[in-house]
């Protein structure tokens, strides 16, 4: 998918001037913060889970190389077939050549973050072949020519008016604000595409690998439906999805559904182990797994952010996210947003044009908190802007004025005097802006900070001020 | 013991008169109080930004200048924060450095857990007349764990109604670097923060971190509301009955 990260500080304002997108985020928030609580609030050590589950994350990438194989050879051994993608247009490929190998004319796809990534239903569609999102609301936003805005709840930037109106100018359907009817409006136009359907793709949750077993969570029956009624299942997964054993899968299925939705589990969990066997009566006659590095090697091997791969994709740290919660989604300009899009895209993308992510943040520890896996967000966004600013292979976010300003800055806290002599100045140059107890007209950078909130000028003098004798008391200080 | 102040550039250069509350509270409750002459600043806003290089040199200061005290003290948890739990990572490779760099992150405490846990104190014998609103600032409630120090020393305050936001923890939206490259959301933010003060009626906001109360004070002010942000120390420090703080927050 194309990626328009560059476009964030533009994007950002525009979403909050948006009214149906705050209307819509402005419901949303409070509501998967407090179900995903409450999911938690049923586990007994909902710490020691998320200890565990961080622990297995690294374990398996430790050995990631391993499990893949492991995985590769089970998944062979029960018929299906694996194919290694080493970037979005080498899994297009891939899948492309199945579908054509197949004669597949026309493809369901479940809810599926990787398939985002590499773009999969434009590289089919340019080939003529139909692609059908069938998740309810992928189907809503690919209606609406937009990608998903949340990872579990894709179309979460939608308030149901604009869902009728899509529905009706796509469908001629009768406008309407109940929801349960717009569903079943939904499933109707679903339930045909399923039965005509000659491939499903569908993404991957967890990949066990000591058993070959493809884990999928949903919640609407479209999964099942996507992997057992056409043909051909071809499920595409980014490497990081593997994970050792069953007993593993446990720690996992138990945290997934409640960080997502607050559910204990999902309405459908399916294990999939490869394609339909003799005397089985469901279940596709061809199985295919794409596994996806498209950038991922890269990051294994980075010690300090390797931790960006412990991610499970639960949207947590979005739903909980307070830039998320007033930009939304589509602002980060690629597939995964919130803050786990804003470590993994730079370390995905084109560095350069994905370099004002890892700003786009207030560093206040929310994601952290609930993450399932425990992966340390601010850490790696506080690692990736270090790399924007000091490492010459990831071209810098910064202004020259930003630089200077910082570099003058830095100077003044290694200097006294020159610490000084700044303090001084700025009290003078801030004359000519003052009005009463405000500072107004004030040139960037403090313009857009000036937009939003009262200025105080700065008091006469600092704490520190060498003119008033020892620091700290007053009378010396004021009346001097 | 001897208590070094660390006074934050934040707080030298907008809110001398935090710095004052904070020795005042600091002398009251029997500490030794000693102030650096010089300037010093924990580099904060560079780490954060990125420039990690750039930091090691205020770092260094800040770790030589406070060397000789038994504890160090500051009223700002983001500071006391970037001491604690990202100078052992800035000097994780340095054999000179790291060791003292150790040393200030187990001996500097925001105010409130240094009254609480260092000293076992909770009533300072401060007086503040009025409704009073507390806002949980990230980096002291998730980065530091405080969340009942304050709120038990604001208890102790005669004349105090401690209020709560409905949520007090989540962010105000300024994020040092974060403001000035997302001025927007970031004032959305701290407009959403504002109507939750508001909506608990409180005359007054405080908390921890100067640089939150900078922002919600400038939100709250330019749109004509008449709610003050004072700083902990500064309630603290308020001791006789009428005498409300002196602070660049509230009194213009």
């Amino acid at each position: 998918m194309d990626v328009r990260s560059d476009r964030i500080r533009e994007s950002s304002r525009a979403a909050l001037e948006d009214r149906d997108l705050q209307r819509a985020l402005g419901r949303a928030g409070p509501l998967l913060k407090s179900m995903r609580n409450a999911g938690m609030a049923t586990l007994d050590r909902p710490e020691a889970l998320r200890e565990r589950a961080h622990a297995v994350k690294r374990e398996t990438m430790a050995r990631l190389d391993e499990m893949l194989t492991l995985l590769e050879s089970r998944i062979k051994e029960q018929g299906g077939q694996v194919h290694w993608a080493r970037s979005a247009d080498e899994a297009n490929r891939v899948i492309l050549e199945l579908a054509r190998k197949n004669r597949a004319r026309s493809v369901v796809k479940g809810k599926s973050m990787a398939t985002e990534e590499i773009g999969v239903n434009d590289a089919l569609s340019r080939s003529g072949i139909d692609v059908f999102e069938t998740d309810l609301g992928e189907f809503i936003i690919q209606l609406a020519g937009e990608p998903p805005s949340h990872i579990a709840a894709p179309a979460i930037h939608k308030t149901r008016q604009q869902v009728s109106a899509l529905f009706a100018r796509h469908f001629g359907a009768e406008p309407t604000d109940s929801i349960p009817e717009m569903t079943r409006f939904a499933r109707r136009i679903l339930r045909e595409r399923f039965l005509a359907a000659d491939m499903g793709i569908t993404g991957v949750n967890f990949a066990v690998a000591s058993t070959g077993t493809i884990v999928l969570f949903e919640n609407e029956g479209n999964i099942r439906l996507t992997t057992s009624l056409p043909r051909t299942h071809v499920a595409v997964m980014g490497m990081e999805k593997v994970i050792p054993t069953l007993e593993d899968l446990d720690v996992f299925l138990r945290l997934l559904g409640r960080s997502a939705t607050g559910q204990k589990l999902p309405s459908y969990v399916s294990l999939l182990n490869g394609p339909r066997r003799t005397g089985e009566r469901d279940g596709p006659e061809a199985f295919h797994l794409v596994i996806l590095d498209n950038g991922r090697t890269r990051i294994l091997g980075d010690p300090e952010l390797r931790e960006t791969l412990y991610c499970i994709k639960c949207s947590a740290c979005l739903s909980f996210c307070p830039v998320y919660l007033q930009i939304g989604g589509h602002a980060y300009g690629w597939a995964y947003s919130g803050p786990i899009g804003s470590v993994l895209t730079p370390q995905l993308v084109d560095r350069k044009r994905a370099c004002d992510l890892p700003y786009a943040c207030t560093l206040c520890g929310a994601c952290a908190e609930v993450c399932p896996v425990k992966i340390d967000l601010p850490r790696l966004m506080v690692a990736l802007r270090r790399r924007y600013q000091e490492s010459p292979e990831w071209p810098g976010p910064s202004s020259r004025v930003e630089r200077a300003g910082m570099e003058l800055y830095a100077k003044a806290l290694e200097h006294p005097a020159l610490y000084r002599l700044v303090s001084r100045l700025a009290r003078i140059v801030q004359v000519p802006f003052r009005r009463g107890d405000r500072l107004v007209h004030l040139p960037p950078p403090f313009k857009g900070w000036a937009a939003h909130r009262a200025v105080r000028p700065l008091p006469p003098r600092p704490f520190h001020s060498r003119s008033a004798g020892s620091p700290g008391h007053p009378e010396e200080v004021e009346d001097e | 013991m001897r208590v070094g102040l660390f006074v934050p550039c934040l707080v030298d250069q907008c809110f001398p008169e935090t710095a004052r509350s904070t020795r005042r509270v600091l002398e009251r409750i029997g500490a030794r109080v000693d102030v650096p002459g010089e300037p010093v600043c924990c580099g904060q806003l560079l780490f954060k930004a990125g420039l990690w290089r750039k930091t090691v040199p205020a770092a260094k200061r800040m770790i030589r200048v406070f060397e000789r005290f038994d504890r160090v003290v500051a009223p700002s948890g983001s500071c006391v924060h970037m001491v604690r739990r990202h100078y052992p990572t800035l000097f994780q490779e340095d054999p000179v450095w790291r060791d003292p760099s150790l040393e200030l992150s187990r001996k500097i405490f925001e105010l409130s857990e240094f009254l609480v846990h260092q000293s076992g104190v909770e009533d300072v014998g401060a007086f503040f007349p009025g409704r009073v609103t507390y806002h949980d600032s990230c980096q002291v409630l998730r980065g530091l764990g405080v969340r009942e120090e304050p709120r038990r020393l604001l208890a102790r305050v005669r004349g105090l109604e401690l209020v709560e936001m409905d949520p007090p923890d989540t962010c105000c939206g300024f994020g040092g670097v974060f403001s000035f490259k997302f001025p927007d959301a970031a004032g959305a933010l701290a407009l959403a923060k504002a109507e939750r003060i508001l909506a608990t009626g409180a005359g007054t906001v405080t908390g921890c971190e100067p640089s939150c109360l900078m922002n919600i004070e400038g939100v709250l002010r330019r749109a004509g509301h008449g709610v003050k942000a004072f700083h902990l120390a500064d309630i603290l420090a308020g001791s006789t009955a009428g005498s409300r703080p002196q602070s660049n927050h509230g009194t213009p």
